[in-house]
């Protein structure tokens, strides 16, 4: 860790203060190979702002998402989360994801391990916290995602939208600054799916900053404080919700959403 | 035990069946010898090699070209050579090259005795053939598992530690099986080396006693029960292993 | 059925790189010991190999042995084992309990028992001369020990071929028989030839696992490239050809075995692909 953070990982960068954007991103470009994914995205996340990145498939958002956490480097640009710079190589990765937690798409639990031993493992190798009290907050995870008497079976034993819900425990339990959805409801059936939104809506309404990728355009609206279109690696258009859906002036964005609402 | 033993030299007398390494207290401590000596030969082998099946797939996740080099080397070297040839190798080639210790009488002897050669050519043998066992499990766990530890702040020891070698070794049980007991058989070539393992002295029981045929029946018998009791233990293993929703 | 094609093994630049630095290993070693005994007037280490290299490989002038007599238990060893395998094999998807159960049991034996011990065991337990008819076959030990080499390679290969067997689906059989075709016409013609694919891979595995179980015949007295080179050895009695005289038959082995390997992961591949 470098001098400047030290003792206070969860605090960031000295000179942030939480009326700056907690995630700042700056023109960031991200190639694989030969294949320009991000082509110069900017973005502010205010502290406790829900964001909510729209568009078409392939369009890089779970790119733009996996840059923030640092599970891939970008080659240009800026993204500085509580004013650290995430593109730097002397970045304390580990200090990073302890301040930005992420939920995928595909679930992504742990397969050997009990649901509570899922939500357990981070805080316990990773933050080293006495068990006890790791456990205890587990407990309050689980059943603050409404998933109490399922501690003890195995993700293989779940349905997909308890399995997600056990993955959003599992990053809240690192007590993170910042939550990444990346369409966490893509691969639920309908029934399941409301039961994962409320959960996150709950999030939100407490307060957690949130940067949500998603094709639920009902719930983006309704929850979002800012709506980002993506398309092509650039951000096309955004704005509050209200004004987004209704009087979105880009023949794409309104291609988009005519063709999904 | 003495009534069995008084009816098996009877047998001996009377129907010419010489089973001399049962009754026969002095033959049976022998065999007994041989036994534990093959059972500590296995067992020792057995955490070597699996031990060097970790390290090794872990090294082949490193990204230093170099070290995974010389992995791949050392696989391919000890997968297409004979075990038996290494054992040599081991033994008669770099024995010698060893430094000598003194021992508590005061003589100077070879650091590492045919056992110690033993153990150490048979677990770099079957380590080869672990690491390629464990690396298959490795890559078969899903890379979005992996990320997803990743991105909760686990180190990359403790996602190997902790989400994929635990993954991995559930995937490739059956053929970490398979090698195994394929290690405890290939213990026997360990008798070319003068190990007193059961193989071992067998053949000095039969060439003292003359019963070939009761000795070899013996031998045969206890090998198969040493591997039925391994398959045993590690199908109970692989049971308790199991984990309700992954795999099959 | 195209089963002829089998590819022949690409030699890479990677085999070569592979095979050349063992090479220089080998040759370093040798130089290392050579400058230790720096003293003598010997004839250097490479030279002293290269001397020994003929015997090793081919055996003494005017008697069959060595590395070629390696590779020749390996191959008699193999078609036995194969042969007797498919009989085996055939055993255990027979429809006769009583055949299916006896053909599991001596598989199981074979496969599970020692290869050292079963060398042991037809070595001492067979007679060293056949009588037939009143003519005495002798049996050579090379030959009885082809034969114990072979009995584990039975019992593989026809675990190989009633796993082939059982993957070909059931329904082929239904057809074959609705076409009256008795079964064991129905295996020979129709399923084995659908599974000699399936099985290629997995059997020359065992031929190479075989081949490197040839050295054992040297633990019960055949004069083979491991025998030949301790005698070598003791002949020259210089502790510094010790490492690259063991490094030397290594490295005829690995030459040998190396590209089969990747031979057999290649068929694999390429049959993986086309099921
Ligand atoms: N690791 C990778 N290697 C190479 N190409 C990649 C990689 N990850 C993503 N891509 C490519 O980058 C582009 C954007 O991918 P990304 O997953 O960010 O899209 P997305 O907007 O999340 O799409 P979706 O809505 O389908 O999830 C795609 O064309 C994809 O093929
Ligand atoms: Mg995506």
């Amino acid at each position: 860790m470098r001098s400047g953070t030290e003792g206070q990982a969860v605090s960031g960068s000295p000179t942030w203060t939480p009326d700056q954007p907690i995630v700042a991103l700056h023109d960031i470009h991200k190639s694989f190979g030969a294949v320009e994914v991000l082509k110069g995205v900017s973005l502010d996340v205010a502290k406790g702002e829900v964001v909510c990145i729209i568009g078409p498939s392939g369009s890089g958002k779970s790119t733009l998402l996996r840059c923030v956490n640092a599970l891939v480097p970008i080659n240009r640009g800026s993204i500085k989360v509580e004013g650290q710079e995430v593109h730097d190589p002397a970045l304390d990765k580990l200090a990073l994801r302890r301040k930005v937690g992420m939920v995928f798409q595909q679930y992504n639990l742990f397969p050997h391990k009990t649901a509570i031993d899922n939500v357990m493992m981070a805080p316990l190798l990773v933050l080293k916290r006495p068990r006890a009290e790791v456990e205890a907050q587990a407990r309050r995870l689980m059943s603050k995602v409404r998933l109490e008497g399922k501690e003890d079976a195995y993700p293989g034993e779940l349905s997909g939208g308890q399995q997600q819900r056990v993955a959003i425990a599992r990053s809240l339990a690192m007590n993170p600054d910042v939550m990444l959805f990346d369409e966490v409801t893509a691969a639920l059936d309908p029934e399941t799916v409301k039961e994962v939104l409320v959960t996150i809506r709950e999030l939100a309404e407490e307060g957690m900053t949130c940067m949500i990728v998603t094709h639920e355009m009902g719930f983006a609206r309704e929850i979002g404080d800012h709506i980002y279109f993506t398309d092509g690696g650039v951000i096309v258009e955004h704005g509050p919700p209200d004004a987004f859906f209704t009087q979105a002036s880009d023949p794409r964005t309104r291609a988009f959403l005519s063709q999904i609402l | 035990m003495d009534a069995l033993w008084d009816l098996l030299r009877h047998v001996h007398d009377a129907y010419g069946v010489n089973l001399v390494h049962f009754y026969d207290g002095f033959e049976r401590g022998r065999l007994l010898r041989g036994i534990w000596t093959t059972v500590k030969l296995a067992a020792v082998c057995i955490a070597f090699s699996i031990l060097i099946g970790i390290v090794g797939a872990w090294l082949q996740t490193s990204r230093q070209r170099i070290l995974k080099a010389a992995v791949k080397v050392y696989i391919q070297f000890f997968r297409n050579t004979p075990p038996l040839v290494q054992m040599y190798f081991f033994y008669f080639a770099l024995g010698p090259q060893m430094p000598r210790v003194v021992n508590d009488f005061g003589v100077p002897q070879p650091m590492f005795g045919s056992f110690e050669w033993a153990v150490l050519s048979l677990s770099f043998f079957a380590g080869a053939f672990n690491v390629e066992i464990f690396r298959s499990g490795v890559e078969a766990v899903q890379k979005a598992t992996v990320e997803a530890a990743d991105s909760l702040g686990l180190s990359r020891w403790q996602i190997y530690r902790y989400v994929v070698l635990p993954l991995a070794v559930r995937i490739c049980l059956p053929a970490l099986n398979n090698n195994l007991v394929n290690l405890a058989k290939t213990t026997t070539q360990a008798y070319a080396i003068a190990v007193p393992e059961t193989l071992f002295v067998a053949s000095q029981i039969w060439s003292d006693r003359i019963n070939v045929l009761e000795m070899m029946v013996t031998l045969l018998t206890f090998y198969l029960l040493l591997v039925g009791v391994f398959v045993w233990a590690m199908t109970r293993l692989e049971r308790r292993l199991r984990v309700p929703g992954f795999g099959q | 059925m195209t089963t002829g094609s089998v590819p022949a093994p690409r030699l890479t630049p990677r085999w070569f790189a592979t095979a050349a630095l063992l090479c220089c290993a080998a040759l370093a070693a040798g130089e290392a010991g050579a400058q230790l005994q720096a003293a003598g007037s010997r004839p250097g280490v490479l030279a002293t190999l290269w001397k020994w290299t003929p015997l090793v490989l081919f055996g003494p002038p005017r008697e069959f042995g060595g590395f070629a007599l390696n590779i020749a238990v390996s191959f008699l060893a193999m078609a036995i084992g194969t042969l007797a395998g498919l009989v085996l094999g055939l055993g255990l998807v027979s429809t006769l309990a009583p055949v299916r159960r006896l053909s599991w049991l001596v598989t199981q034996f074979f496969r599970n028992s020692p290869w050292l011990v079963l060398l042991f065991f037809v070595m001492l337990l067979t007679p060293f001369q056949l009588r037939i008819a009143g003519v005495a076959i002798p049996l050579p030990g090379w030959l009885k020990a082809t034969v114990g080499l072979s009995l584990p390679i039975m019992a593989n290969v026809a675990e190989i071929v009633r796993g082939a067997v059982n993957s070909i689906p059931t329904g082929q059989w239904e057809s074959a028989e609705s076409l009256a075709f008795s079964r064991l016409q129905t295996l020979w013609r129709i399923i084995l030839p659908q599974c000699v694919k399936r099985m290629i891979p997995p059997w020359m595995n065992w031929y190479a696992i075989l081949t490197m179980a040839t050295p054992l015949i040297s633990i019960v007295g055949v004069n083979d490239a491991m025998t030949l080179t301790q005698d070598a050895l003791a002949a020259e009695q210089r502790s510094e050809l010790l490492i690259p005289m063991y490094t030397l038959l290594l490295f005829f082995f690995f030459v040998y075995c190396y590209p089969i390997a990747r031979w057999t992961i290649q068929l694999e591949r390429r049959y993986a692909v086309r099921n």
